[in-house]
């Protein structure tokens, strides 16, 4: 394999970037840039995306390994939970003589 | 020697602003050591900018300018205080020094040549500049072990950013490898100038730090940064293998130092007094 780079047909690959803030409680999609590597890739993140906001942790991820949901597919993929009640225990009536439930 | 009663904290933000308003002035001594400290950081934060627009890749346009910002942040500390001593501003120091009023090391003003010979600059100086700034934090002087302080953290990170590329130029492609060989071939004959004592330093004593004490630590460390790279020792790859005469701290320059000055000082010149 030749590294990434290595001719105009190979440029560096596209790196998703996620950064927990020093006071943030989860890691929180910032954005992406181009690194030939992981390592490279979370010192990039750290100049563009963590210069006014010291005691991180980065997460970095290739791109092509994220699936993605379809978004053409919204309407069945995130379809309302309006109308589904019965779904929720709190919709059934307690039956008769059914103890300790 | 400064009262130590004056001592800024790593913690407290340090700016040139803040030295300057503390006005606590630095022996004549001090101040021309500050004044090479503080050229380096310039001159070496005038050639990175060159970069700016014009990185390999977008990314590597902001790393580089970003630790251009941190170099010129220091020279701005060092600066500041050296010009206490003379009644002078860091302007004064910046703009309107001729050639051989500048007293950095000779490395710094190499020209920037292709990517892996700026690397290889920064690879050298970062390294030199980290054991430095280490051992300064302790110095008798209040002001400098301030400044140490806070650029060691910085100077840190430029260390890894050039250890980084060193070895994925070295161990990339054919290409790549040829380059960075030839980038450490031009740069290093420098390196010797960066850990030459004088008069000046040992006069400082406790103040400063001695070069020639940052050698073997610098030699270890670059060292073991050229073995995972796989890269012999400069001066043994058939290349030019000379060592530099320097001069550098007595105003003695290679001829790149004369054009940058007057592309950096033009401005100023052409509009003393202006602010912006």
């Amino acid at each position: 394999m030749s590294s990434p780079g290595a001719d105009e047909t190979e440029p560096w690959p596209l790196w998703e970037v996620f950064v927990r803030s020093s006071r943030g409680l989860s890691h929180l999609h910032a954005g992406s840039l181009h690194a030939p590597d992981a390592e490279m890739a979370v010192r990039n993140a750290r100049d563009l995306y963590t210069r006014r906001n010291e005691g991180v942790s980065i997460w970095v991820v290739r791109s092509s390994d994220i699936t993605a949901s379809d978004p053409d597919a919204k309407g069945a993929f995130f379809e309302s939970p309006r109308g589904k009640e019965y779904r929720h225990a709190g919709y059934y009536t307690e039956s008769e003589g059914v103890k300790h439930l | 020697m400064s009262d130590q009663s004056f001592r800024i904290s790593a913690g407290d933000a340090l700016t040139a602003e803040k030295i300057t308003e503390a006005g606590e002035k630095p022996t004549e001594a001090v101040a021309d050591y500050a004044l090479r400290l503080g050229d380096d950081a310039l001159i070496l934060a005038q050639r990175l900018g060159w970069w700016i627009a014009r990185a390999p890749e977008l990314e590597e346009d902001v790393a580089l300018a970003n630790i251009a910002l941190d170099q010129l942040g220091h020279a701005r500390s060092f600066l500041s205080y050296a010009a206490l001593a003379w009644g002078r501003t860091e302007d004064d120091l910046a703009y309107f020094r001729t050639e051989p009023e500048f007293v950095n090391v000779q490395l710094v003003e190499q020209p920037n040549g292709d990517f892996a010979h700026t690397i290889a600059r920064q690879f050298i100086v970062s390294y030199y500049q980290f054991e430095l700034y280490r051992r300064l934090v302790d110095s008798s002087d209040a002001t400098l072990a301030a400044i140490a302080a806070k650029a060691v953290k910085e100077v840190d990170y430029h260390r890894d950013h050039a250890t980084q590329w060193v070895l994925r130029l070295a161990l990339g492609t054919e290409e790549s490898r040829r380059r960075m060989i030839a980038g450490l071939g031009v740069m290093w004959p420098y390196v010797d100038e960066l850990f030459r004592d004088d008069e000046l330093v040992v006069s400082l004593g406790e103040a400063a730090v001695l070069p020639s004490s940052l050698r073997e630590d610098f030699d270890t460390m670059t060292g073991a940064v050229r073995a995972e790279a796989e890269l012999e020792h400069p001066a043994t790859d058939g290349l030019r293998g000379f060592v530099a005469r320097g001069g550098g701290r007595d105003g003695i320059h290679t001829e790149f130092l004369g054009p940058l000055l007057a592309e950096m000082q033009v401005l100023a010149r052409a509009h003393p007094e202006a602010t912006w």
